[in-house]
């Protein structure tokens, strides 16, 4: 596999161009645009086998795409937070010892970062017996040990109950603020998600439509995809107040709208003007 | 000083010459190293793998005296010929990892018990390869096999760190810089070194169970993934010598004498569980 070019632009962090992934001649997942920039959160969405995973895994370097290039920063480093961790009970390990796997870092600092996550208590606990919410919070810690400039969270959310959930995405916005570190996540759970995105991409095997998150939840694509309830539902939610304006009457976040996608369908540069 | 050394050299001369302390030397060779090997075995879920290659050892018998080399050296071949096809095979897309094991393992061990037969001019002692020959291990065979498990130990330890940590994930080892690819096939490469080794001592049909017993028995002892592996290497050894003691008391082949001991290791491990 060829190295990923390196960007020479100081604020963008990854970025996928025209990508596209097939396995088995069997295309996946066209002409994808992503970008990330520093300190934003860009959001993949999309119902199942709409390519999700796999654009992110090629952005990770993981599969190669069969067209397209995967560009990121100059010494980008990248945590990485899978959608689970499956360990065979035979082999020991803990909590600690996991987190120690990757980078060697001191005691310390992997308590530290432990703390930062909320996982102290199971620092010495069997990797096997954490429970779903800690595993992901446990991930979540071995991808900041690497001091990144990048969060790749594959539904950072999976296997956590609903109260649980909320708490990681609050924990991951305030790891964001505080580290200001970009976010690319992958996510099902709209509603939450829509909250705390500066760019939302919708995926179903191409980018039917891409722009801030108020946008992106009247966009027809959208409504067509997840239906009109749901459409509505996020609208509401990631302002708060019922709004006035419709499509054309304007994404508030300028950087995000420079991020939209040149990909996206006619219907989608129209919608963005 | 020169006489000193003499005295040493004549003295493990002396020792070598027992053909008990010879199959004893060879078992502990072999123990060491499949121990800890045998632990990643376990952790990666690869015991059928182990079997199947083991199974295509015959095959790399019988070439070698086709050849007219060293059998050892024609099993270490074919193994790891043969590990290298598995890995490509299952790139293919179609059929398991399970069937392919199969049609490799049986395919090989029926060719190989042809080609044997064919062997006219040498008489090639089946049983011996099927079964083990530990007590007619000879002295330069000793030197082989500690030769050859130093080797495998020595780069098990230099893999260790990037092994296990792409053991647990190999999506965030690869994030994390760790050369995945490669460092599979140095795994592979070490796993058909030991085959060979382990062939001389419990025979072809017994082989995995020098890497998966041990291993296994150590896993109720063990907290941390070294001192699995260690356990693993001890239970090997202890193993090794009960067997001898058993076949050399009771007559009892001592290949299968050896695997029986460890199994009653493993059962006993199970109580402490």
């Amino acid at each position: 596999m060829p190295p990923p070019r390196e960007h020479k632009s100081e604020d963008m962090l990854l970025e996928a161009h025209n990508v596209g992934v097939s396995f088995d001649g069997q295309s996946i997942l066209s002409g994808a645009n992503v970008r990330v920039r520093c300190g934003e959160v860009v959001t993949l969405i999309g119902p199942n086998g709409a390519g999700k995973t796999s654009l992110v895994r090629a952005m990770l370097g993981l599969i190669q795409p069969s067209s397209g290039t995967v560009t990121r920063r100059k010494g980008l480093s990248i945590g990485y937070m899978p959608q689970r961790l499956q360990i065979d009970p035979a082999l020991p390990m803990t909590v600690r010892r996991f987190l120690q796997l990757g980078t060697k870092p001191g005691l310390g600092k992997t308590l530290k970062v432990l703390k930062e996550v909320g996982a102290s208590a199971i620092a010495n606990s069997p990797l096997q017996s954490v429970s779903g919410g800690e595993m992901q919070r446990v991930m979540l810690a071995r991808a900041l040990l690497r001091e990144p400039d990048l969060l790749v969270l594959d539904e950072p959310v999976q296997g956590v109950d609903i109260t649980g959930q909320a708490e990681l995405y609050r924990l991951i916005n305030s790891i964001r603020k505080h580290r200001n570190v970009g976010v690319l996540m992958v996510s099902h759970d709209l509603s939450v998600v829509m909250a705390q995105t500066d760019h939302v991409v919708c995926l179903n095997r191409h980018v039917c439509c891409a722009g801030h998150p108020e946008a992106v939840s009247r966009h027809p694509e959208f409504v067509a995809l997840f239906g009109e309830n749901v459409a509505s539902e996020l609208a509401v939610y990631a302002h708060q107040h019922d709004h006035q304006h419709d499509l054309d009457g304007h994404v508030i976040d300028d950087s995000s709208d420079d991020a939209r996608d040149d990909a996206c369908d006619d219907a989608c540069d129209d919608d963005h003007g | 000083m020169m006489l000193v050394t003499m005295l040493v050299m004549m003295l493990v001369m002396m020792i070598m010459d027992d053909f008990l302390i010879r199959s004893a030397l060879a078992g502990i060779a072999v123990a060491l190293a499949s121990g800890p090997l045998g632990a990643f075995v376990v952790w990666r879920r690869m015991a059928y793998f182990g079997g199947a290659l083991s199974h295509t050892a015959l095959l790399g018998v019988a070439l070698g005296f086709l050849l007219g080399v060293q059998p050892g050296l024609g099993v270490a071949f074919v193994v790891m010929a043969a590990a290298l096809m598995l890995g490509w095979l299952n790139g293919v897309k179609g059929l398991s990892l399970d069937t392919l094991l199969g049609i490799v393992a049986h395919g090989a061990l029926a060719v190989g018990l042809i080609v044997t037969s064919l062997l006219d001019t040498v008489r090639i002692d089946l049983m011996g390869y099927l079964f083990g020959d530990i007590l007619a291990v000879g002295v330069e065979e000793v030197w082989w096999l500690w030769g050859g498990a130093g080797f495998v130990l020595a780069a098990l330890i230099k893999l260790w760190q990037p092994l296990l940590s792409l053991t647990v994930h190999a999506d965030i080892a690869s994030v994390e810089g760790v050369p995945v690819r490669r460092v599979e096939l140095a795994f592979m490469v070490l796993l058909a070194l030991v085959v060979a080794l382990a062939m001389k001592v419990v025979g072809i049909v017994l082989v995995t169970s020098m890497l998966v017993i041990p291993a296994a028995a150590a896993r109720s002892f063990s907290k941390t993934p070294e001192a699995m592996a260690i356990a693993a290497a001890v239970i090997g050894v202890c193993s090794v010598g009960i067997g001898l003691w058993a076949s050399y008391a009771y007559d009892s082949p001592a290949g299968p004498s050896i695997v029986a001991a460890a199994t009653l290791f493993f059962a006993l491990s199970l109580l402490k569980r």
